[in-house]
């Protein structure tokens, strides 16, 4: 089964190539492409001469690439016609994904902001 | 009517892996459905990890006086770790390679590899647990914490569950061989062991790295 061949309909998720070359050569290429990632995430959190503030944006964006990277040389995701079942699950997880993060930490830092106690009355251990 | 040449004989449709009986507009064959439907499962277990990461987020703050981030997380260990699991992964997909080609040696060394990084990524987290339960951190001591161990933690019985799936594979491919539903098994593992090496990029980004920036 190869992603290539028209009469097939689907592939499955993380489905090895046909070819034992170009799936060895897909691993080494994410292999080495998400350890790159990875040290640029490190040496990005350890340095001083980037924008403070930009830092954290900056390590979020690292490693959305790098799961990218994952999905595209491990588990074999692609754009190919044969992978639209895949592809559409995985654009609906994504959004369930978003919309429980952001939606909770925007909502929890506003009721945080907006409902600000007494330090004392919040503080749990000091209510006995 | 000649059989066989000129009418495809029931069934085989999709490289004629497996017998449906319901030609091109029936369901597709097993080898696809199956691992279709652990992948669905996966989306579905990053969608609990995103509650735990939400719930992290908010509460990263909430330390009651404790420990803090900046003070519990060693960058060195979480490197080693972070290295040990994505090279599990790729050995993992090496596993794979050589099992599509029915390479019984190959296969297994590469699962036992796999395995044994999964080992040592564990047994890093295993003693950072206790070493932070040791100082007094530990997850009743705040809500920080309590939302640490849950996080982490449960990745961390993904990947205990994930080793006894890779044993359990190995001793299987051994005694049955590399049969179809093996196959199809050893399929849906290693989706399952590349999916926990992507919710681990996200961990060792949001918990370590933003939590040990100065």
């Amino acid at each position: 089964m190869t992603e290539h061949d028209p009469e097939l309909l689907n592939v499955a998720p993380g489905q090895p190539h046909d070819s034992m070359l170009s799936e060895t050569i897909s691993y080494v290429i994410g292999l080495g492409l998400a350890l790159l990632l990875t040290g640029v995430s490190f040496w990005v959190a350890s340095t001083s001469t980037l924008w403070g503030p930009g830092v954290a944006v900056g390590l979020v964006v690292l490693a959305i690439a790098q799961m990218g990277v994952h999905l595209v040389f491990f588990l074999h995701i692609t754009s190919g016609p044969d992978n639209t079942n895949n592809v559409l699950a995985l654009a609906f997880g994504v959004m369930i994904v978003f919309l429980v993060m952001i939606g909770t930490i925007w909502i929890m830092a506003h009721m945080d902001a907006n409902m600000a106690m007494d330090p004392a009355l919040t503080n749990l251990q000091m209510q006995h | 009517m000649t059989a066989g040449t000129e009418a495809p004989a029931i069934g085989l449709t999709h490289g004629g892996s497996e017998d449906t009986g319901l030609g091109h507009r029936g369901p597709e064959s097993k080898s696809i459905v199956v691992p279709y439907g652990f992948w669905l499962f996966v989306l579905s277990d990053m969608v609990l990890f995103s509650a735990l990461f939400a719930t992290y987020a908010s509460l990263v703050n909430a330390t009651d006086g404790g420990p803090t981030t900046n003070q519990l997380f060693d960058r060195n260990l979480v490197a080693i770790e972070t290295i040990a699991l994505l090279i599990s992964s790729f050995t993992c997909g090496l596993a794979m390679i050589a099992a599509k080609r029915r390479n019984m040696t190959w296969t297994q060394v590469w699962l036992v590899v796999t395995g044994v990084l999964g080992l040592v990524f564990l047994a890093i987290e295993l003693y950072e647990f206790a070493h932070m339960i040791g100082e007094g951190a530990g997850p009743q001591r705040s809500a920080f914490l309590s939302s640490f161990f849950t996080l982490v933690g449960c990745h961390g019985a993904h990947v205990t569950a994930g080793l006894l799936w890779i044993g359990t594979m190995m001793a299987q491919i051994w005694a049955k061989g590399f049969r179809q539903d093996i196959m199809r098994r050893l399929l849906c593992l290693s989706v399952f062991w590349h999916a926990l090496d992507i919710i681990w990029v996200a961990i060792f980004t949001i918990v370590y790295l933003i939590g040990t920036l100065p």
